[in-house]
């Protein structure tokens, strides 16, 4: 069974909802990244989700954008997040890894080398955003050759019988992007929410995570009275672009992040009890 | 591949995925596929609708004052002595360039699916102003996405859009440009999908754009290619346009597609010079990636990131191109050349002088490339070089390099 799918089992036995923390890598330093994996997963993480930094990152908000062009100026690269995830496995070989990004560095390296390589390194799933299930099948491929997950989103405007259409090729869990607009933007209706993950559930017996919107323990809370996973990305960028700016050090900033990310998880787990 | 000139070859692209061979395609979120489908079904409806035919038709007559004219530029012709060149001026088109052919008929679109609001991007400004032009006459909200970089060199047209009711947001995020204008445009989108119509301004973009673009700007060479036979009796020997997006070379192009005797050259940027990596030629200089929504040739570096171009001309500082383009390069159709930075001026003071008709920068670098393939070629044959913008909102620019204080 994948890392995904086992710990996606692990926590409906405990009747937990996975918390799925976002952060570039590369952002706010290459050194920073793995001990900010580390210290995710000590303030309670369940997958961690790697952005790969790409120059025109269009489905982004200002706040990643920014963390895109840091982590780029930083000398980051496809390669170089690939050997970020082989270094953290080294002391963490059961923290699920899905890297999230953009098809033009994935398909400059080549399908085929990228998938022997993250395979290699430890990665468990990728998503592209910008690649929709009408342009996935080379890609699949690939990727079902080393047995790694392909994650799907749905978003607020995709039809159902395009739902059914994805959930037929979706393995890991399927990710609804919970409103219309870029990654951080705040305008969550939880009602809508909750009627389109009852009909995402009509076709696919998948986990369901939520993102793009959740910012808090309260966001965090209502999400997870209806999701399988949560996915917080802006804000623990946010929390920790700002440690730095109010001129704090990079642990000060890892701190934050871990602090931030302590609260959501105290929010999903009550609203589990 | 070799050249198949059957009609069939042509009128197969796109196919049904919006692909051009190996290019184009739909690489955008899931959010914006269901609004790509319904654009899809609406024009394949209207595309082929008597009605909207004769709207778009007498809009282009009386709005945009089309047809354009078949120019014989005699003597630039006579003072190079080679091939006798005719300007399809564009520039006389309500707005001063080709973008308007489009704008008018993708506003018919937006107005048609009840769509209140639209926006776009724009580099030199030209194709903001024309959508602002032709919202402010259907009373549309308009906003403009422009980088800061070109807000800053192209002041006169971002007060046009300005006095023409659009808001024009600054784009500071990226390089600054055309690039990051269309970046914003697509985030503007996917948020406001539901009463937003997105006015792409060239033959980029996911399908549908590339496509119906491209068929909005082929009534110039629908008309250059009935123009060349009325005026001179036979077809031009080459054509030649400019290629930033590719919109306007599409658009002269597209219709000779089947005329085998008929050579075409896209001009891009060559910027200071393909050896200094500072231009925007992704064609001559480029590989195939994904930006925008298609796959195309483009200008990126070894980890895939796309790269900042440079260009005298801020409309062909782009560093993707129409996935058409990059089909017809592939298939050995149409030739991909390059005009240098200093070239595009050169050609831009001449026609100035020569023949009195002051040029942008962008269709500069056809010109440019037109002059030496004239000279290479006789008196009896002729060049079709598709004069696709006025110069007015260079002004500024030329005076600078120049060291001229206006």
């Amino acid at each position: 069974m994948s890392r995904i799918a086992g710990r996606f089992q692990q926590l409906a036995a405990q009747r937990r909802t996975a918390l799925i923390p976002y952060i570039v890598a590369g952002d706010p330093s290459q050194d920073a990244t793995v001990p900010l994996m580390h210290r995710m997963v000590e303030s309670g993480a369940d997958i961690i989700e790697l952005g790969v930094p790409f120059s025109d990152p269009m489905s982004e908000g200002p706040v990643i954008q920014q963390a895109h062009e840091r982590a780029l100026a930083n000398g980051m690269c496809l390669s170089r997040v690939l050997e970020l995830v082989q270094e953290f496995r080294k002391s963490d070989d059961t923290t699920p890894l899905l890297l999230m990004g953009y098809a033009n560095p994935v398909m400059y390296m080549g399908y085929k080398a990228f998938a022997d390589a993250a395979s290699a390194a430890g990665l468990d799933a990728l998503i592209t955003v910008d690649i929709p299930p009408e342009e996935v099948d080379d890609i699949n491929a690939q990727l079902q050759r080393v047995d790694m997950d392909n994650i799907f989103l749905v978003a607020p405007t995709t039809p159902e019988e395009r739902i059914s259409r994805i959930a037929a090729g979706a393995s890991g869990f399927i990710y609804y992007v919970s409103l219309k607009g870029v990654t951080g933007a705040g305008h969550l209706d939880m009602e809508e929410v909750t009627q389109r993950l009852a009909a995402i559930r009509r076709h696919s017996q998948l986990p369901l995570a939520v993102g793009f919107g959740i910012k808090d323990a309260d966001s965090a809370r209502a999400v997870a009275a209806v999701a399988d996973g949560v996915v917080v990305g802006s804000a623990l960028v946010n929390a920790m672009a700002q440690t730095l700016a109010d001129g704090g050090n990079s642990g000060q900033a890892i701190e934050a992040v871990a602090s931030l990310l302590g609260e959501i998880r105290q929010g999903i787990d009550s609203a589990a009890s | 591949m070799t050249i198949n000139a059957s009609k069939d070859l042509y009128a197969a692209v796109p196919d049904e995925q919006g692909r051009f061979g190996p290019y184009g395609g739909k690489f955008v979120s899931e959010t914006l596929m269901a609004a790509l489908a319904e654009l899809e079904v609406v024009y394949s409806n209207l595309s082929t609708d008597k009605h909207f035919q004769q709207e778009l038709d007498h809009d282009l007559q009386h709005y945009v004052g089309r047809p354009s004219p078949l120019y014989e530029a005699k003597r630039w012709s006579d003072s190079i002595g080679g091939a006798r060149i005719y300007l399809k001026r564009e520039d006389l088109n309500h707005t001063g360039a080709h973008k308007v052919n489009n704008t008018v008929g993708q506003a018919l679109l937006a107005k048609h699916m009840g769509k209140k609001r639209v926006i776009a991007e724009t580099g030199a400004g030209q194709h903001g102003v024309a959508t602002a032009t032709i919202a402010a006459r259907l009373g549309l909200d308009c906003v403009v996405f422009m980088g800061e970089t070109d807000i800053q060199r192209q002041a006169l047209n971002v007060y046009r859009m300005k006095l023409l009711g659009a808001e024009v947001v600054s784009v500071t995020s990226g390089s600054r440009t055309l690039k990051d204008a269309m970046n914003e445009a697509m985030r503007d989108w996917v948020t406001n999908v539901d009463n937003t119509f997105y006015i792409i301004g060239t033959v980029a973009g996911p399908h549908p754009y590339p496509m119906l673009v491209r068929d909005f700007q082929c009534v110039i060479g629908r008309e250059a290619r009935a123009q060349s036979l009325a005026q001179t009796g036979r077809l031009p020997d080459a054509l030649v346009a400019c290629v930033g997006g590719g919109s306007n070379a599409i658009g002269l192009f597209h219709p000779f597609l089947h005329d085998e005797s008929v050579a075409m050259y896209g001009v891009e940027a060559g910027g200071h010079g393909i050896s200094t990596n500072q231009h925007a030629a992704p064609l001559t200089a480029g590989t195939p990636g994904v930006l925008h929504g298609n796959r195309t040739y483009l200008m990126q570096d070894s980890d895939g990131q796309i790269m900042d171009t440079h260009s005298i001309s801020a409309g062909l500082d782009y560093p993707g191109v129409g996935p058409e383009h990059s089909w017809l390069k592939d298939i050995g159709r149409v030739n991909y050349v390059v005009a240098n930075d200093d070239e595009a001026l050169r050609a831009f003071h001449k026609l100035t002088k020569i023949e009195g008709i002051m040029p942008a920068l962008e269709t500069s670098h056809a010109l440019a490339y037109a002059e030496t393939l004239a000279a290479t070629m006789t008196p009896e044959q002729t060049i079709i070089v598709n004069l696709s913008g006025r110069g007015d909102k260079d002004i500024l620019t030329v005076a600078e390099i120049d060291g001229i204080v206006v």
